[in-house]
């Protein structure tokens, strides 16, 4: 099979190859941002000045800070009301059950351009307008469904025979929620809030159409200075972005095993 | 027996409102009311906020067919779908594959991971980076100049391939998951046994590898059709003059021109696009789940 293990080493090849697509550029910008040069010349000197320059950012700071409290605030409250509702669709039979199901879809399926155009248009018309509490409202929305999805995932798993058995041995409803059935999802509830503070710190459409000049999130505040013209603090701050989401997203996958087992 | 299951899912969803209701509430308030808004708005000739008089009109509808410019941006934009859509199958499947049938053990899960990760990082930033790869004097041209032997100019940046490239390099993880998940799922006996009846490596893959894997390759492909025919920072940032497509003219409708109805209605359009797309999707999938 003499063959078989050259197709598989061109495989491992390729597999590199498309490895070396996706990072590279990642680490170019990476590198940049410790380069002397803002034009991005080469040869490369070592500084770390754009980092100290960040420091000096209010805006970008601010923006930050903005950006940490939103997705922290809507890690929260998803985590709290995506596990009640996942919880009510594996508990309990009731008419309708399909459609609130289904209805978790349009969220994720249809494009933030056209989500985050239709909030605009709504919270002005009711008067929410634009602004930190708008941007937190739509981020909630997008990250929900992400949550119920991924918690109703890790309920499949939980045997109902549990809670059962609790309620036998005299646990209200409360406890066997509590004591039984919380610890067995955990995981999934910590894997679902990940996801929903990497969807809102990492938003961009739906906040760019939602923010005003004062009250905007990070990733606006960085396309606005791309569109400027480039900066080097922007390298140093997007450097530090893409270090802090991989991270985040490293620590999910310890608690939700995305490709399934095998 | 019927009445007490009547009687029983009532109840049911006595006790499941009070969870149901809070996230429910959030949707309807933040998404589904705002869509529902939004089409209302399309008939309109001015926001009834400003004070301003409106009535009732087709007008920005009318304006979507009746002027060139917005059928040829959507038509552009379907297509940078379809070519980026295409590009991620060319890149991605092959990868998903190797990933699937030829690593093993811990070497996949790590490779699995390193290939989704770069996803979860903000599409922004990954888009930006590659800007400084692809203009005159960037990295690829400076790398280029060393090992060629000749002097060659590139400058990719502000062009349609750049566009490309920079929205097959943000969206082709999903097809690697998609394609992955069920090219897992092919037991590999069934590929010894068509291996052992004498199908060549080609045979296999269409007789049986590639059709048993479509429901995969449909999700990717409509995952990513879907968002890159709404795309319009990743047109802004890396196609410059040449990046006006159709996502740019709804952005421009609101944050430029504030024609708010007639962004409404473009923005509708393209969401009455999108369903059909799903709807035509959706059989090829339901199939498989």
């Amino acid at each position: 099979m003499a063959t078989t293990r050259i197709l598989e080493r061109l495989g491992r090849l390729y597999i590199w190859l498309l490895l070396a697509f996706l990072y590279l550029p990642i680490i170019i910008m990476a590198l940049m941002s410790f380069n002397v040069s803002p034009f991005y010349q080469l040869p490369f000197e070592w500084t770390t000045e754009w980092y100290a320059s960040l420091w000096q950012n209010d805006q970008l700071i601010s923006a930050t800070w903005n950006s940490l409290e939103i997705a922290i605030i809507t890690t929260i409250i998803c985590v709290v009301l995506g596990s009640a509702a996942s919880l009510a669709l594996y508990r309990y039979e009731f008419r309708g059950k399909k459609i609130l199901q289904a209805l978790l879809f349009p969220p994720i399926a249809i494009p933030w351009l056209i989500t985050g155009t239709a909030m605009l248009i709504f919270f002005f018309g009711v008067g929410i307008g634009r602004g930190l509490f708008a941007i937190l409202l739509g981020h909630v929305a997008l990250a929900l469904p992400y949550v119920i999805v991924v918690v109703s995932a890790r309920l499949q798993t939980f045997a109902p025979e549990l809670e059962e058995a609790a309620r036998s041995l005299g646990a209200n409803q409360w406890q066997v929620t509590r004591r039984v059935t919380l610890p067995w999802i955990m995981p999934g509830v910590i894997a679902g809030g990940l996801f929903a503070f990497a969807v809102s710190f990492d938003q961009f459409v739906v906040s760019y159409f939602l923010s005003t000049p004062g009250q905007t999130t990070l990733p606006v505040e960085i396309y606005a200075a791309i569109r400027k013209g480039f900066t080097p603090e922007i390298n140093a701050v997007s450097t530090i972005i893409i270090v802090v989401s991989m991270a985040l997203m490293l620590l999910t996958a310890r608690f939700f095993k995305f490709g399934g087992e095998k | 027996m019927a009445i007490q299951g009547a009687t029983a899912s009532r109840s049911g969803l006595r006790s499941a409102l009070p969870l149901l209701l809070p996230a429910y509430l959030w949707l309807t308030v933040a998404i589904f009311l705002p869509l529902s808004a939004m089409v209302f708005f399309s008939f309109m000739t001015d926001l009834p906020l400003s004070g301003k008089p409106w009535a009732f009109t087709f007008g920005n509808y009318a304006t979507f067919f009746s002027q060139s410019l917005y059928l040829r941006l959507l038509w552009a934009s379907l297509r940078l779908g379809l070519e980026v859509t295409l590009w991620c199958i060319v890149i991605g499947y092959p990868a998903a594959y190797v990933l699937a049938k030829v690593l093993k053990g811990r070497s996949r899960e790590a490779i699995f991971l390193l290939v989704i990760l770069p996803f979860w990082s903000n599409g922004l930033v990954r888009i930006f980076s590659w800007a400084m790869v692809l203009r005159e004097g960037g990295i690829l041209d400076t790398a280029l100049n060393a090992v060629l032997p000749f002097k060659i100019n590139i400058d990719l940046m502000y062009s349609y391939p750049a566009v490309i490239i920079g929205l097959v390099h943000s969206y082709v993880p999903y097809m690697v998951l998609t394609c992955y998940l069920t090219l897992q799922a092919i037991d590999d006996s069934l590929i010894e046994a068509g291996r052992s009846l004498g199908a060549s490596r080609l045979q296999m893959l269409k007789r049986v590898i590639i059709p048993l894997s479509m429901p995969g390759l449909v999700a990717g492909a409509a995952l990513i059709f879907v968002p890159v025919v709404g795309s319009f920072m990743e047109p802004r940032i890396l196609g410059g003059r040449t990046g006006t497509f159709y996502g740019t003219v709804i952005e421009d409708q609101f944050v430029a021109v504030f024609n708010w109805p007639l962004g409404a209605a473009l923005s509708f359009i393209l969401l009455a696009v999108v369903l059909v797309i799903l709807a035509l999707a959706a059989p090829v999938l339901r199939k498989a789940a």
